[in-house]
């Protein structure tokens, strides 16, 4: 599996580019300073390993992850113990620990969003759906439609100015700190983050809850429930909402998937140093060891979060259950 | 079993409380659609005494359902006009709070649908569905609520109901399935049940044993059942009286030996001719009632069977133009026709009852 | 945004920064106001050419904040203006930029040199004295040979190779070449540096430089101790010699810095240190950073380019304008005509081209005066010592704003009649494509020259190749007739050498790749270059630097269009705030304070 996460994503960041015409010249020019010398440039390939044939550069990567890498900064030779995902290009920090120094950043803004927008958009959509037609269920549905339409960048610089700048209630941008620093700091940090990308996706999950729990409710096992003589709270919370969990589940595991390969606006946005601004910026500078391994370890993640949520299949619908 | 009258007549919403174990009035049950106001139930009055079984019949649409459901108050009252009266025990329904309605439901009136496969919660187990089922009309911790739903289990003649208890609705065949249904709608002995199609979705040999369990059960409990079926064979084999709906009304109310044997509506005739019977010739055995069942949204003028009545132009205009109002032809024996009932007993003795 | 980042590590088409908001220019360029305040309290422009909010008050946490990260902090990795203005605060060079504001800023003072170079053998030899008693972070002493050694790691290795290679270009090479310290182990290094003794340090050039106090101002003379230099990984490591010691810097997320214990201060006459604490946050949002300078909870954006575009009006309020600066920025944009493109080979046409030129639309196009710049008719921008104000092709504007005036347009077909194409001709104007700016002003000067017949159809190619396989390539641009080209330059140091040498010195014509355009190769125009470097005399040489500038517009090589400005904003809290020149017109960081 991991195997063939990283054939692909080798393949398509140091073999697309050359298909597109860049040359292996210009990518080492980059890490070169202004007016780069061929002698410079050669040098830098070298350095990076960009002379090799492409086919090389892979073997050697997979001989990283298995063997570990020695990396030659200079007067001093630093060694990456396996499994290492190599050096980064443009900044010459070993991939993995760069990557494992981001992910908690990425990890706890998405678990904490992920929370916040599964209580509210669930909450949301039940209501809505039990209150079809009313004025609540438009304004919901309304405000879940701006959520959707509303890219991250502009409600979250608008509650930065709102919530942070005007009322001094959360502190501003870039003033994420680390959970084990300072757990409440963290916390706060994080609130408007957490809001504001939960909006987002908040909004797509009261929509996908309403529908589902529009459906649902036209079950007979509803009506089933509701002529066991069964309170109506009984019967949405415990019938009709575990029923309609599964497709939502479905989604969540794939935008959590997502989301914790980096929440990339939310992150630029907040000046949140995890995943997604890294892959952002490695991508800008070209940074094909980091832009893989940022890849890879997002691809992963998917592939975990997939088979989590294949095994929560199984809790949640005991049809799904094997044997 | 025509032994007793069947109590049956058009009350006529006096508000007074009834006699009769459940009576329902003048009940009308609208649903108002884009499309216009669909007249599920139209004006349906019946009676019903403990220990009896009331057969409602009729084509898909009839109302038979929607009646079921209207006298369980499971009609969404923000999308269904429900009138007229419902008395059970002396207590009005359509009136009642729906908490009330709702304390009622399991407890002293349950219903068993359909399908057993749908109508249970497929991720709950059996046991479980029955304990909620009880513990929500009695409050016993859950170690005893799962004995009753054991013994219960047993009663509906479920093997090893210890162990069965804890599967899921999935793991058992349908019978059984339709047992363990049973077995929850019997949980808090109620003392009205409606089976609406019970056997519908079940093998034949399994129809027979579910038939049977719900006579014995009922005999054992006295209950007053409603069986809704268009299965006339299950209305014959279970209940003491019939009531044939047509476009949500009654069109004809009787004791089941009347009902077979002396029906005066054609469109029971129609559905006895549908009933498929071994001792005839293959070719004759079977005379579908032409047409479908009219739109509820457009009720035909007049009488509603008349788009499909053979005999509608013995009457001059008045099929076409006069709904017929349900009377009593012969005691205990009530049907909306207009036509005379000396005609509508020739025409079964010499048209009808030879054919079938 | 990010593919524009993909080429600032690689400043030679500074051009290629110019257009990108986060562009930190080449080292050299700016400053210069056009309406510095007036009084004695801060104001719109205050800072342009004064210190504004001076203040001895130590203490306090300086806050900054960029929206990118270094490209290296690794003093002798680094390349961008503002990495080079804020290592000073943990190395001190041998000289460096006078923390002062305007045209004194440009001036090179003393740092770890207890005086200006001095110069023997007509200007290839330079000798330093470092100053005695300046000390590490660590406690050790700061000796001559580990500024040898830092100049050495800098050029001349194959791992640390995003600074500039100016020492490698002029020092007297070794033989066979030398090839580093990393490679070559020998205790010699680079024989053209002499360490007589610890507090001396003497370069060899290979052929006169006058302008050799200005390298030494790079940070590549931060001094390295050997033994710490642990090759790229060093950037997490450094070893201090200024008055903060780094204490973290995490790429891509922060550096703090503290008082460095070991720090003299009467060993460094130009450093205040006031703050206790800086703290800088890389990879901010761009726009946060702006309201968040605005909301007080941030204190600078070391960027120095300006505010976001959104933040504009916010800041141009009556209430935040007198906290702002527009200095000009380095750098010029400008359109070279290719001598060899016909008709362009004719100078009557060139002009033509000179007058015809509508700057004032291509300045519209750009952003308009504040954030786009002044319209140009140097090659020189005011910001650079050795600019002289004159306009050899003087343009006025018809009055009503419809471009320019019948008397301009008039002069361009009298030299389009002289050069044998009175009712004009045809050729191709490139900008880059990922430029949009850049593409819209070469649609305005399309419109302008439209107006005496002279049709030019625009050509784009992407940033990343325009100069390497394109522009910069002169058989490309003869066999495609690419007759017009725009682009940007700054330079590397202040000086009208330091801006000139690579734009219209013949020789820096190359096969691809190269800044030289037009390939003016005027043989006056080269003497005259080599002849002013080599000149001691600094006021005949900044005379040297007009004419030479006065000579190119001559041969109407190259057509000004803007000087690049910026607006700056300055939050009240800070103090000691000036524009520096000697960056390209930011704010000096080296004695920044913060009132509590």
């Amino acid at each position: 599996m991991l195997l063939l996460i990283t054939l692909v994503t080798f393949g398509i960041f140091f073999g697309l580019p050359k298909l597109a015409g860049q040359t292996t010249d210009q990518l080492a020019a980059s890490y070169v300073g202004k007016a780069p010398t061929q002698e410079a440039i050669e040098a830098t390939k070298e350095r990076l390993g960009l002379d090799k044939p492409i086919v090389v550069q892979y073997g050697n990567y997979l001989k990283g992850i298995v063997a570990g890498e020695d990396f030659k900064a200079g007067p001093v030779t630093d060694h990456c113990p396996a499994p290492c995902l190599g050096y980064s290009f443009r900044t010459s920090q070993p991939v993995l620990p760069t990557l494992m120094d981001r992910a908690p950043a990425t990890l706890g803004l998405a678990v904490g969003a992920a929370i916040v927008w599964l209580v509210a958009g669930v909450a949301t959509g039940v209501v809505s759906a039990l209150k079809r037609g009313s004025i609540w269920d438009r304004a919901a549905m309304v405000v879940a439609l701006s959520g959707v339409s509303l890219p991250i960048y502009f409600t979250g610089l608008v509650s930065l100015a709102l919530f942070s700048y005007k009322l001094g209630i959360f502190p501003g941008g870039g003033s994420y700190v680390g959970f084990s620093q300072d757990p409440v700091k963290w916390f706060e940090s994080l609130v408007l983050p957490w809001v504001t990308l939960a909006f987002l996706y908040a909004a797509m999950y009261a929509r996908l809850t309403r529908a589902g729990m529009l459906e649902t409710m036209n079950e007979d096992y509803i009506r089933t429930a509701r002529a066991k003589g069964l309170p109506e709270k009984t019967v949405i919370t415990r019938h009709a909402l575990r029923a309609s969990l599964t497709p939502i589940l479905t989604v969540f595991g794939l935008d959590f998937g997502l989301l914790i390969g980096g929440a990339v606006l939310t992150e630029n946005t907040f000046s949140i140093p995890g995943l997604g601004q890294l892959a952002i910026s490695s991508i800008g500078t070209g940074d094909l060891p980091m832009v893989l391994g940022v890849t890879t370890l997002a691809a992963t993640f998917i592939v975990v979060i997939n088979l989590v949520v294949d095994l929560l299949y199984a809790v949640i619908d005991p049809r799904v259950r094997l044997g | 079993m025509t032994d007793t009258t069947p109590a049956a007549g058009p009350a006529t919403g006096s508000g007074d409380a009834p006699t009769a174990f459940l009576e329902v009035r003048d009940l009308k049950i609208h649903f108002p659609t884009d499309d216009g106001l669909v007249k599920s139930v139209d004006g349906l009055s019946f009676q019903l005494e403990k220990g009896r079984t009331l057969g409602i019949v009729g084509e898909s649409g009839s109302g038979k359902s929607v009646t079921s459901l209207g006298v369980l108050g499971l009609h969404n009252r923000h999308n269904a006009n429900v009138s007229g009266e419902i008395w059970l025990d002396g207590q009005e329904l359509v009136g009642a709070s729906p908490a009330d309605v709702r304390r009622l439901r399991g407890r002293k009136m349950a219903m068993i649908f359909q399908d057993p496969l749908s109508s249970m919660h497929p991720f709950y187990t059996v046991g479980a569905q029955i304990i909620e089922a009880y513990r929500v009309h009695n409050d016993v911790s859950k170690q005893v609520a799962r004995k009753h739903a054991i013994d219960m289990l047993g009663r509906v003649g479920i093997p090893k109901p210890d162990k069965r208890v804890d599967d899921y609705p999935h793991q058992f065949s349908g019978g059984m399935r339709q047992r363990a249904m049973i077995a929850m709608a019997l949980s808090c002995d109620p003392e009205l049940l409606i089976a609406d199609e019970p056997t519908t979705a079940l093998d034949v040999t399994v129809q027979a044993q579910i038939l049977d369990l719900i006579r014995d059960l009922q005999e054992e409990f006295n209950s007053a059942v409603i069986m809704i079926t268009h299965d006339l064979g299950v209305v014959a084999e279970l209940s003491d009286d019939i009531l044939v709906m047509y476009a949500g009304r009654c069109a004809e109310y009787a004791s089941v030996e009347d009902a077979f044997h002396r029906p005066l509506h054609p469109y029971t005739w129609g559905l006895l001719g549908s009933m498929p019977r071994l001792d005839r010739e293959r070719t004759e055995r079977l005379m579908p009632i032409k047409g479908t069942p009219p739109s509820l949204i457009n009720v035909p003028q007049g009488c509603a069977f008349n788009p499909r009545c053979a005999y509608k132009d013995l009457n001059g205009d008045k099929s076409t133009t006069v709904r017929p109002e349900l009377v009593e032809a012969v005691p205990g024996h009530k049907v909306a026709c207009h036509l005379p009932l000396e005609k509508k007993q020739e025409i079964w003795e010499s048209e009808i009852r030879p054919k079938l | 945004m990010n593919g524009v980042r993909l080429h600032m590590n690689k400043m030679r088409p500074i051009a290629a920064l110019a257009a990108g908001a986060l562009a930190a220019a080449g080292l050299a360029a700016c400053g210069g106001g056009d309406s510095g305040g007036s009084g004695s309290g801060p104001g719109y422009g205050a800072a342009i050419d004064k210190i504004v909010n001076q203040s001895d008050k130590k203490g306090g946490t300086l806050r900054l904040a960029m929206s990118d990260d270094f490209d290296a902090p690794d003093p002798g990795n680094q390349y961008y203006a503002w990495d080079q203005n804020f290592s000073r605060l943990y190395g001190r060079g041998l000289m460096t930029f006078k923390p002062a504001a305007g045209k004194d800023s440009l001036n090179v003072i003393p740092d770890l040199a207890t005086a200006p170079g001095q110069m023997a053998d007509g200007g290839k030899t330079w000798t330093y004295k470092l100053r005695t008693g300046v000390k590490y972070d660590d406690g050790t002493t700061v000796t001559s040979k580990d500024v040898k050694y830092a100049v050495e790691r800098s050029n001349f290795t194959d791992e640390l190779q995003l600074g500039p290679k100016y020492f490698k270009t002029y020092l007297v090479d070794n033989k066979p070449a030398y090839k580093g310290p990393y490679k070559d182990k020998s205790d010699e290094g680079l024989k053209s540096i002499e360490t007589p003794d610890d507090n001396t340090i003497v370069f060899h050039l290979s052929k006169p430089f006058a302008e050799f106090d200005y390298l030494v101002a790079m940070s590549q003379t931060i001094p390295v101790p050997k033994a710490k230099d642990t090759g790229l990984k060093y950037e997490s490591s450094i070893v201090s010699s200024g008055p903060y010691k780094v204490d973290n810097y995490t790429r891509g997320k922060s550096m703090t810095l503290s008082r460095n214990p070991n720090w003299d201060p009467s060993t460094d006459p130009i450093r205040k240190a006031l703050p206790d604490r800086i703290e800088l946050q890389l990879k901010q949002n761009a726009d946060d950073i702006d309201n968040r300078l605005l909301a007080g909870s941030l204190d600078m954006d070391v960027a120095g380019v300006g505010v976001q575009s959104g933040t504009q009006p916010k800041v141009l309020t009556p209430q935040q304008k007198p906290y702002t600066d527009n200095p000009i920025q380095g750098y010029l944009r400008f359109m070279s005509l290719n001598q060899h493109v016909k008709p362009l080979d004719n100078i009557h046409c060139r002009i033509a081209v000179q007058y015809a030129t509508d700057k004032v639309a291509a300045q519209t196009a750009y952003g308009g005066p504040l954030a786009g710049g002044d319209v140009a008719t140097t090659i020189l921008p005011p910001s650079v010592a050795g600019y002289r104000k004159f306009d050899l092709y003087p343009q006025k504007q018809a009055s009503g704003g419809n471009g320019l005036d019948q008397a301009t347009l008039a002069k361009a077909k009298q030299e389009l009649a002289a050069c044998g194409q009175p009712n004009g001709f045809s050729t191709k104007i490139s900008a880059r494509s990922d430029r949009p700016k850049e593409v819209a002003m070469a649609q305005a000067i399309q419109q302008g020259l439209k107006k005496v017949g002279i049709n030019v159809s625009i050509v784009q190619w992407p940033a990343g190749d325009y100069f390497n396989k394109y522009v910069g390539v002169p058989n490309y641009v003869h066999q495609h007739g690419v007759g017009m080209m725009l682009m940007a330059w700054a330079a590397d140091w202040p000086t009208g050498y330091g801006f000139l040498s690579q734009i219209v010195d013949g020789r820096a014509i190359k096969p691809s790749g190269g800044n030289n355009l037009a390939e003016e190769d005027n043989p006056k125009v080269n003497d005259a270059l080599d002849q002013a470097i080599a000149n001691p005399d600094k006021a005949a040489r900044m005379k040297a630097y007009g004419d030479i500038d006065q000579m190119v517009m001559q041969d109407a090589v190259e057509v000004p269009l803007i000087y690049a400005k910026a607006l700056l904003y300055r939050p009240k809290r800070v103090t000691n705030v000036g524009i520096t020149m000697g960056y390209g017109g930011m704010y000096d960081y080296l004695n920044m304070g913060v009132e509590k």
